[in-house]
């Protein structure tokens, strides 16, 4: 009796396994024959898209399946080719990966980690998926990778911030080509000293989970690097829509910053919220008040509207960046849907590229080789420049965008502006940095599933 | 046989062959054809079926037979989860105590919930119910981030070294039943089907057997029958001297413990557990599964879930590649047009059919899924068959 | 002190917003005795008129500039909207920017067709259905209303700002002797406040001062007798449905400006004003008002700094915890009436 852990589904797509009549059931499978999971067998191979498509970030989850469709148009040869004809490696042909067309099943992951992992593991065990992809928030990310971990899946991870991903959650199986809270503390720090003073009183309004705690830390322990001072840090339920009982306190307070540690929705009211409660005009010990936002995202700020001028915040990629990379995703983005990609439209698309290089690389779709493949893996070309994927950790180190609320924007895509564009350098830190686990964090062993 | 009437005894060996036979059953559709979207004859999704089942057979016991409408039966289903978690980290990775430890965490839970909210009845005694569930999620979600892992919930890690099991090193613990990994898998090919028979499905559909005999059960014993009472007339109960408090106060800490259990095997079907397990729209999904399927009935809730479960992991596949693919035959303007109309209702629209189904099934089938099933039974069984499924239906009386 | 003042005037500021949503959730639920899980689907429709009615406003023809690109280095296309060729630039700029004003007038009729057609449709065949059934078809008309939207305005927020006039912030601390800027409050939050005590008092002023309104509370307490009576009862419920969907739709209009409206900004209501309406008691407007505020300033109270330090956490559940300690010493909620929806 075989014991297989998930079972073979893409085995049997191409008919491979002929029927041998009812009562004899086969004993092998192909994880037998290959020694991983889902190996793919036929002349297809299959990815699983698995993003949010219902609930509040179902228009990231549009925009991330927009990307990876993109991203198996330019795989399979279709299209203009997008960022192959840019990246550093070469390997990828546009005959699909190793010579396999590639092929999609998506999902709904309703941004809750029960439904991102049933979604995922239907992907695994119904339709085979080889890697699994996607996702909005670091909740889900952190929960599907290490289903994938368990399963023997490789991950390559979606928009997710949250320091725990690739920090005291990584697993040796998941990939994050996002950047972090930490690198957006490190490289807003310097942006908000050069233009705000060294001497500045800080509020922290952190969203009451996870991902908030970590960006708090984050932006707290850089700015007061910088010598800011931070008066209050309020904790605010995930649930929470109105922050006019979380503003009013900023008014009495002698800060004259307010961090805004929320995303999506969240961060769309209380920016609203603040703005709404004259913030912005407000003079402090002498000096204007400012209001910053440590993750931004160009949804977010559409949500907001008009409150977004002038704001601070930091970015993982913005469509109007002009290296060549860039320059050519949106083209091929653009053309195809008519208007710019998002950053979490960006991520993926690299994310499905890098993991497609990858196998080709590796020769091979086991995840351990694919795994190694990528660890350590350097790369230019996918609009961040110079990137390292580090091997300690599973994370990418590359350049950050600092970015600001455009004050005058000549179309609804274009609401923010490029205000530097932070060295790797300064965003680098250790893969047992305290923030990311520390010593304890290990990536345990990678997993073939087989 | 089993103390139960040849009816129920019927009802009982329909179930069982069902989740027996449930590979074959949800897998008619031969791999790689166009249909096979529709099967849903893999592990996960069976094991949720027979999981959410066994929730739903359990928020029935209260709700179908008190008609006291509980709005935060999912709290106990994630107390449940986090319970039997903790038991997998700490102590070991056979799914038996982590399950027990479910049941019982979640009993003691539904003991003080059911202990201040039965004080109440009707609407209040709902938002009793709603209140210390969204507390409970609340707080996981933000304040008890150390035991409950907050947003990104709790999964067994490398690092963990539960006291009676030995895991090599960097290896992740995996759930199992004396060494038979909950995961392992028998495959059976004929002709182009695939089939799968999975060891943690099987142990679960086991389990619901058992859970929904008990309920049965309970439906037919005298502490039944005075749960009805309660639902029916609490005043007339109350002065013929009994009172109601440690009857329904029973009903509703067995009910909690059957979603204690079915938050236990969701974790030994699959080793992770997070907050929204508890948050409302959890708890309101019970509820829909049970009205849905027929309240007060027994399979009724069974059926509604596996509704609910079904969309939610079949529908919400669909997307307009699959479609362009079926309708590919039709010429190209016809095609287009045809995925444009169907498309809002699956992929991303799930949702959408979802609440026209509700609508329809409560607008067309007042009594639930059960009561579309015995009007079908009807058409085919003629007069003397439609007198006993009256009997059957007055036995059922959809609760309020 | 200042910070309680402030505190107070949040608590009041978010108080109406939840005694209007539960005002009109009482006049379906405690009197009609019909459970409507779509109430908080007919607040979100409501801020929607004002997303639909400000995007009618600005609908445009396009113009190329030549002089400018677009993100694909093509000439950008400016959307020039209809109302400046009519009005011209300044007035048509006015007009846009007093859409969600105007959305008022818009979102009246609108609701109260919608609530008629609700009632007239489907809820009138669940009148004597067993609440469960009329919670599960209600529920699917709320999701049913959602995806609707959802399919036409996409998930993410839409902002709707208040006119640029109503932007500022009043300066309360000033009028009352403390420092300036130091208790301001923003105008629109105010007038949202205004506003709702004109609604209520409306709503109440109708119900006990006009026939019309006797009529219904005499149908509300027994519906049959008023019948017996040869009154059309019935014809008055659907217009008290109607009544109803206009003021949770005219809360949701008035919304818009606070917080930027998406599609399920109903559901996430929705269970907080359930709690609101049974903590004030089943069948009493006053009472849905009162818990209202009176949860509203307890909100707000619980998020200040200095009390999360000492109970971490509070904000969180301060509503379920007050709501649950409110049911058991009362039996029947604030203003409870006996036998209500108590079965």
């Amino acid at each position: 009796m075989s014991k297989s852990n998930f079972t073979r589904r893409g085995l049997l797509k191409t008919g491979a396994a002929t029927g041998a009549g009812l009562a004899l059931p086969t004993y092998l499978s192909a994880a037998a024959h290959e020694g991983y999971l889902n190996a793919p067998t036929g002349s297809t191979v299959t990815l699983g898209f698995n993003v949010p498509q219902s609930g509040p970030y179902a228009d990231e989850g549009a925009d991330e399946l927009r990307a990876y469709e993109l991203a198996v148009e330019h795989l399979n040869g279709g299209g203009d080719g997008g960022m192959l004809n840019t990246f550093s490696s070469k390997a990828l042909q546009g005959n699909g990966i190793l010579g396999k067309k590639v092929e999609y099943v998506t999902g709904d992951t309703q941004t809750k980690s029960d439904a991102a992992r049933a979604s995922a593991k239907s992907m695994i065990e119904k339709d085979g998926a080889i890697m699994i992809t996607g996702g909005s928030s670091s909740g889900v990310a952190v929960a599907v990778q290490a289903l994938c971990q368990e399963a023997g899946i490789i991950f390559m991870a979606g928009l997710t911030h949250s320091n725990d991903t690739t920090g005291k959650d990584r697993k040796a199986n998941g990939f994050r080509h996002f950047f972090n809270s930490y690198m957006s503390g490190a490289a807003l720090a310097p942006v908000l000293a050069s233009n705000y003073g060294t001497d500045r009183k800080a509020y922290h309004l952190t969203a009451d989970y996870n991902w908030g705690y970590t960006t708090e830390e984050a932006v707290r322990a850089s700015t007061e690097a910088m010598g800011w001072e931070t008066v209050a840090a309020v904790k605010t339920p995930l649930t929470q829509t109105d922050f006019s009982a979380y503003i009013t306190p900023v008014l009495q307070s002698d800060a004259d910053v307010l961090v805004l540690n929320h995303y999506g929705g969240n961060m769309v009211n209380s920016l609203t919220n603040a703005v709404q409660f004259g913030l912005r005009e407000k003079m402090v010990n002498g000096k204007q008040f400012e209001i910053v936002v440590p993750l931004y995202s160009r949804l977010m700020a559409k949500g907001a509207g008009e409150n977004v001028k002038g704001i601070f915040g930091s970015t993982n990629w913005h469509w109007s960046l002009q290296d060549e990379g860039s320059q050519a995703f949106v083209k091929s983005f653009g053309t195809k849907y008519g208007f710019p990609p998002s950053q979490a439209a960006h991520t993926c698309y690299v994310q499905a590229l890098l993991y497609a290089d990858a196998v080709e690389r590796a020769g091979s779709f086991a995840p351990c080789a694919v795994a190694e493949a990528l660890e350590g893996f350097e790369f230019d070309g996918m609009g961040n420049g110079p990137t390292l994927y580090r091997a300690e950790d599973h994370q990418c180190f590359k350049d950050v965008l600092v970015v600001k609320g455009k004050e005058n924007p000549t179309s609804e895509f274009d609401l923010l502006e490029i205000v530097e564009v932070t060295p790797v350098d300064q965003v680098m830190y250790a893969p047992d940095h305290p923030q990311m686990g520390g010593a304890e964090a290990s990536l345990g062993t990678c997993n073939n599933g087989a | 046989m089993l103390g139960l009437d040849s009816k129920d005894f019927k009802l009982l060996l329909i179930v069982a062959a069902l989740t027996m036979l449930a590979p074959f059953i949800l897998n008619p559709f031969p791999e790689g054809s166009g249909m096979a979207q529709f099967n849903a004859g893999y592990p996960d999704l069976m094991q949720r079926f027979v999981i959410f089942g066994i929730f739903a057979i359990g928020f029935n016991i209260l709700f179908g037979l008190t008609g006291y409408l509980s709005f935060g039966h999912a709290a106990f289903l994630g107390v449940g989860s986090y319970g039997a978690m903790w038991m997998m980290k700490l102590f070991s990775l056979n799914v038996l105590p982590a399950i027990a430890v479910g049941i019982i965490v979640s009993g003691i839970f539904a003991l003080a919930v059911g202990y201040v909210s039965l004080r109440r009845s009707g609407i209040y005694f709902s938002i009793l119910t709603l209140a210390f569930a969204q507390m409970s999620y609340a707080l996981a979600y933000s304040v008890l981030t150390p035991l409950t892992g907050g947003e990104t919930g709790l999964q067994i890690k490398s690092t963990d070294n539960p006291l009676l099991s030995t895991i090599p090193e960097g290896e992740i613990g995996r759930a199992s039943l004396f060494g038979l990994d909950m995961r392992a898998s028998y495959e059976m090919n004929a002709g182009d089907w695939l089939f799968t028979f999975n060891a943690g499905y099987y142990i679960a559909a086991l389990i619901m057997l058992l859970a929904f005999y008990l309920s049965i059960r309970i439906f037919r014993s005298p502490f039944g029958t005075m749960l009805r009472a309660v639902k029916s007339n609490q005043t007339r109960m109350y002065y013929t001297g009994l009172n109601a408090r440690p009857y329904t106060l029973a009903a509703f800490v067995i009910s909690g413990m059957y979603a204690g259990l079915a938050g236990g095997l969701l974790v030994a079907m699959d080793t992770q557990v997070g907050p929204e397990r508890m948050f409302w729209t959890a708890s309101g999904e019970v509820v829909l599964m049970t009205i849905l399927g027929g309240a007060g009935t027994l399979i009724g809730p069974v059926l509604g879930s596996g509704v609910i479960k079904y969309m939610e992991n079949i529908l919400s596949k669909i997307n307009k590649d699959i479609l362009h693919e079926w309708f590919a035959f039709l010429p190209d303007g016809l095609e287009d047009f045809i995925v444009a109309i169907v498309y809002p209702f699956v992929g991303k629209g799930w949702h959408l059919t979802l609440g026209l189904i509700f609508m329809a099934v409560v607008i067309f089938l007042p009594g639930g899924l059960v009561q579309g099933g015995q009007k079908i039974a009807r058409l085919f069984r003629g007069k003397k068959a439609s007198e006993d499924s009256d009997e059957k239906s007055t036995q059922s009386t959809p609760a309020e | 002190m200042e910070a309680i003042i402030l505190q107070i005037l949040n608590g009041l500021d978010k108080g109406s917003a939840y005694a209007l949503i539960a005002l009109g959730l009482t006049l379906i639920f405690g009197t009609l005795g019909v459970v409507n899980f779509a109430h908080g689907a007919l607040f979100m429709i409501g801020a929607f008129c004002a997303v639909t009615l400000s995007r009618i406003l600005t609908l445009s023809h396009t113009v190329i500039d030549e002089s400018k690109t677009d993100f694909l280095g093509n000439p950008l296309k400016v959307d020039v909207p209809y109302v400046y060729d009519f009005f011209g630039q300044a007035t048509g700029d006015a007009i846009i920017d007093w859409a969600v004003p105007l959305s008022i007038l818009f979102a009246i009729p609108v609701m109260m067709l919608i609530g008629v057609v609700m009632e007239r449709g489907l809820i009138k065949h669940f009148y004597k259905r067993p609440h469960a059934d009329q919670i599960l078809v209600t529920f699917g008309l709320a999701i049913v209303l959602q995806e609707v939207i959802k399919y036409f305005y996409g998930a993410n927020p839409i902002p709707t700002p208040a006119p640029e006039a109503f932007t500022g912030s009043f300066d309360f601390g000033a009028m009352l002797g403390f420092d300036p800027n130091m208790i301001i409050y923003p105008y629109w939050r105010i007038i949202y406040f205004i506003f709702a005590a004109i609604i209520i008092g409306g709503v109440f002023a109708f119900l006990q001062f006009t026939t019309f309104g006797m009529v219904v509370r005499a149908g509300m307490a027994d519906r049959e007798t008023v019948k017996l009576l040869g009154i059309n009862i019935d014809r008055r419920f659907t217009l008290m449905f109607g009544l109803a969907a206009a003021v949770a739709g005219l809360a949701g209009v008035m919304y818009t400006p606070i917080n930027s409206p998406n599609y399920h900004m109903g559901m996430d209501f929705l269970v907080l004003s359930f709690v609101v309406v049974v903590v004030g008691g089943m069948g009493s407007l006053p009472g849905a008002v009162l818990a209202g505020f009176l949860l509203g300033t307890l909100e707000s109270f619980a998020s200040m700094g200095a009390v999360l330090e000492v109970l971490p956490g509070i904000n969180q559940i301060v509503i379920y915890l007050v709501a649950i300690i409110i049911l058991l010493t009362r039996p029947r909620g604030l203003m409870g009436r006996k036998g209500v929806m108590e079965d």
